[in-house]
């Protein structure tokens, strides 16, 4: 299952540097990371080790205080504020990134007011301005992958969580990002619809697609990352390959958070 | 009771109800606009314009319409330079008068219940718009303001249903729609309660239609509120 990494592959994303404080707490205290094309990396770390604010970072829905981001070789410009934070310099530039990141939500955050399909045929229409017959055609395929082909034209509210997820996946995915963003994404979900979701994701992981994924499935993490980065209080505490890190782990920490 | 006289009464009044539905809404139609603006002044966290729509809607939420009515038609006129100014064409026109006065005062109500529905928008459902690379524009004219207008149409139906009564205030500046026709009829008969009781009907009809209209409006517009069983499961015969 576990793929190994190819070390020649482009750097889908690359972080360094990354800081962000809310307030007086310090959420993140200097990342640096990367992930290659077809890699599949595992966030892991107890809540409030920074997990979710580094993955939003990445797409700016959180301004950093300091650092790069880097997408596909595109670097974030960002600017000085009077208060020695950082905020980003063109705003374009951001919408037109953040198009080509997937993001999942662990609350779904499907648009209540639109179908299934209306919602995964949304960004693809409008944001990249494709053609409707196109977009209808790839939405549909995406529909059957995920396994809703069925629900194409219910309401985000007719679903159950398990549903709603995939819907949301597919809506990532229409936009035919470069990378996926998976922030806590079974996390919302009833413990049987957990198995759906994960099975969609191990699918794409398969597909060689490059992942980002906060997770609290150790056995999503174990078997189908290629590399597990495990963040402590804002830092990154140890990464590594999962094999490496689940049974011969140097971190103390991570052997107790693993061991539950 | 004297039937012909009630009729003769109803033609009478029934041919100003046009007058009446032209006020209304025009007030309604162009005070939505100010209310949407004030809504979003409210929501910018820009302080001067957050302070200007709160001054705004305290003061025309605060005060009687007839007073308002009577500011912007006696009062405005008792300045030089406002009979003087490009202004004065509309000012002086008792019926513009009327539509500046419920346009204001609509929009106060109207501006809290908007920003009220655009409150209600959950913001994980703006964050994923964002996150698609919308632009701020986008995602409030695709995602939040079509959301936040299920939410406020009820209470909006309220304020569209008053609005269509304070029309009635218009006669005071001379202008003959329902109720200036009704008390103009009652000078001449003296009969006061069959008048009344005629133009009392003809607005509760026309607010009968009106909510009717919201109440299709908002099925229509609510169908993930439903059961699914309403809906089509597979309308197109798309493969699995």
């Amino acid at each position: 299952m576990t793929r190994s990494t190819n070390p020649p592959a482009p750097a889908a994303i690359t972080v360094r540097g990354l800081r962000k404080s809310f307030g007086p707490i310090e959420v993140l205290k200097g990342i640096d990371m990367e992930a290659c094309e077809g890699e599949v990396v595992s966030i892991l770390g107890s809540s409030g080790s920074g997990k979710s604010t580094m993955l939003r970072c990445i797409n700016m829905l959180e301004t950093p205080d300091a650092g790069e981001i880097t997408v596909a070789g595109e670097t974030i410009r960002m600017k000085p504020t009077g208060s020695g934070k950082s905020r980003i310099a063109d705003r374009r530039q951001v919408e037109r990134i953040r198009s080509e990141l997937g993001m999942v939500f662990q609350s779904f955050n499907l648009w209540s007011h639109k179908t299934v399909l209306e919602n995964i045929m949304e960004a693809p229409l409008h944001v990249q301005k494709r053609s409707r017959a196109e977009c209808l055609e790839e939405a549909e395929a995406l529909l059957a992958k995920v396994g809703i082909a069925e629900k194409r034209n219910h309401y985000p509210a007719h679903l159950s969580g398990g549903q709603q997820q995939r819907a949301a996946i597919a809506r990532a995915l229409a936009m035919r990002p470069k990378v996926m963003l998976f922030d806590e994404p079974t996390s919302a979900l009833d413990p049987e619809l957990v198995g759906e979701v994960l099975r969609v994701m191990r699918a794409l992981a398969e597909e060689g697609r490059t992942m980002l994924v906060v997770t609290h499935e150790m056995g999503f993490a174990r078997d189908v990352s290629s590399r597990v980065i495990f963040l402590h209080q804002g830092a990154i505490e140890e990464e590594g390959r999962p094999q490496d890190m689940f049974t011969n782990a140097k971190s103390e920490r991570f052997r107790k958070f693993i061991s539950g | 009771m004297d039937l012909p006289f009630l009729w003769e009464t109803f033609l009478s009044l029934i041919a100003a109800v046009p007058l009446t539905l032209q006020l209304a809404a025009s007030a309604i139609v162009l005070g939505v606009f100010l209310a949407l603006g004030l809504a979003l002044s409210r929501l910018s966290g820009i302080l001067p314009l957050d302070w200007f729509a709160r001054a705004y809607i305290f003061v025309f939420r605060g005060t009687p319409l007839l007073v308002q009515i009577f500011l912007i038609y006696y009062g405005l006129g008792q300045f030089r330079d406002v009979r003087q100014s490009m202004l004065w064409v509309v000012l002086r026109d008792p019926y513009w008068c009327a539509v500046i006065a419920l346009m204001l005062n609509t929009a106060a109500y109207s501006a809290e219940i908007i920003r009220g529905g655009l409150l209600s928008v959950p913001f994980g459902q703006i964050e994923a718009a964002r996150a698609c690379g919308m632009s701020h524009f986008m995602a409030f004219r695709r995602i939040a303001l079509p959301l936040a207008i299920r939410q406020a149409l009820p209470g909006y139906s309220n304020e569209m249903i008053s609005m269509v009564k304070a029309t009635s205030l218009a006669s005071i500046i001379t202008i003959m729609e329902v109720t200036g026709v009704a008390a103009k009829l009652i000078s001449e008969t003296y009969r006061a309660i069959e008048v009344f009781v005629v133009a009392g009907a003809i607005y509760l009809a026309i607010n009968f239609i009106l909510t009717r209209l919201v109440a299709l409006a908002e099925y229509q517009l609510s169908p993930h509120l439903r059961q699914p069983a309403a809906l089509p499961s597979t309308s197109t015969g798309a493969t699995r």
